[in-house]
């Protein structure tokens, strides 16, 4: 084994991970209920999720950081998941993959929050 | 029951005549309270003396007879021929170079236990007059459970990111260390840091969780790995707000 010994930088892929993760027990399900059959189904109003509706909650400041928060945590606790599963489906994974999986998600995050910021205030 | 017999297959490697690992399979008498190492020294004694295995105490408690049984990390003495009636396979214990049949080498696993610095570093020294460090049965509980490891290295044959990065310090040497951290009359918490950030640390860890479940001593190490991870990034990000000579020697 080596002797010097190189901090791991894990921490802050870890934690993005923990806290999607976190996110996405707390309300993902929830999330799917509603957009996916809640309002399709009308159990729910249908103009609750009407184009008014949406873009002031995205207009919004809390509207905003909660839809950042949910699209970019989710897209770092998945790109970890997957990252460290890569060797279960049999690719060993180096350098590529893991700019592959994070810069996924570091993209994902930079859209949204160019999304958030061009659909105004 | 007398004349019951039952099949042991028992992956072979000798070096001076195996290329590869062999299976070779043994029938040896059946008896319901016949533990795997019973029939491993029954083949050995009686019907193969070359058969090598590493064994002491017969009760759980010396860590030498771990193998893979029926493909899960085992201790051969806690381990009874009447829970596989479809015959049993014995082999080396995973993740370790085999040394010969069941014998693995050890040197690795022994190294990254000494690096753990297994031992209680007080906190402020004390002359012999001042007399013991005294601790409460309470402080006791913190650690006791760590404490119960006997290193007989199951959970690093449990380890997928064992396998995968053999450097990696791995869950029996982190529960050994993590026991000393615990431990109220210990101070070097600060200086086994270093090790738990590091590249080799606790961030090998994918939670997978086996190795709390082979440990036959009843060691949560998956526990002790994911403590050290809320510590280390506690430390990661706090590390710049300590006075410098206070800070792990990492880079
Ligand atoms: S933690 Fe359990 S499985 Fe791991 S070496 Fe110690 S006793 Fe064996
Ligand atoms: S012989 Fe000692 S633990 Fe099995």
């Amino acid at each position: 084994m080596n002797q010097a010994l190189k901090r791991s930088h894990e921490p802050i892929f870890w934690l993005l991970f923990g806290a999607g993760g976190m996110l996405a027990a707390l309300i993902g399900a929830m999330l799917v209920l509603i957009t996916a059959f809640a309002v399709p189904l009308g159990l729910l109003p249908a103009d609750a999720f009407s184009y008014a509706n949406m873009l002031a909650f995205a207009q919004n400041l809390f509207g905003k950081a909660f839809i950042l928060a949910v699209v970019a945590l989710f897209f770092w606790h998945a790109v970890h998941r997957i990252f460290h599963s890569l060797h279960d489906v049999g690719i060993h994974a180096g350098t590529g993959a893991r700019v592959l999986c994070y810069g996924t998600a570091l993209a994902g995050t930079l859209l949204t929050v160019w999304a958030l910021w061009t659909i105004g205030f | 029951m007398s004349a019951a017999m039952a099949k042991v297959s028992v992956l072979r490697y000798r070096p001076e005549q195996d290329e590869v690992p062999v299976w070779q399979d043994y029938q040896v008498p059946y008896s319901d309270d016949m533990s795997v190492l019973t029939a491993l020294n029954y083949i050995k004694d009686e019907l193969d003396g070359t058969l090598s295995l590493r064994w002491s105490c017969r009760q759980a408690i010396c860590g030498s007879c771990g193998m893979m049984i029926g493909g899960k990390p085992s201790l051969a003495c806690k381990t009874f021929l009447r829970d596989y009636p479809e015959g049993i396979r014995v082999e080396a214990l995973a993740h370790f170079p085999i040394e010969r049949d069941l014998v693995v080498v050890m040197d690795g696993f022994m190294d990254k236990l000494q690096k753990v610095k297994p031992y209680i570093i007080p906190k402020e020294a004390r002359s012999l007059d001042e007399g013991e460090y005294l601790q409460t049965p309470a402080e006791m509980d913190l650690y006791a459970q760590f404490a119960g490891c006997i290193n007989c290295g199951l959970c690093y044959a449990a380890c997928p990111q064992v396998g995968l990065n053999p450097d990696f310090i791995g869950p029996g040497a982190i529960a050994l260390l993590h026991r000393y951290n615990l431990d109220s009359r210990d101070g070097g918490s600060a200086e086994r840091m270093a090790l738990i950030n590091s590249e080799v640390g606790v961030f090998n860890c994918t939670a997978v969780g086996y190795c709390s479940e082979v440990c036959p001593k009843m060691v949560d190490p998956a526990n002790a790995v994911n403590v050290g991870k809320m510590n280390s990034a506690r430390d990661y990000f706090f590390r710049f707000m300590r006075p410098a000579g206070e800070k792990g020697e990492c880079r």
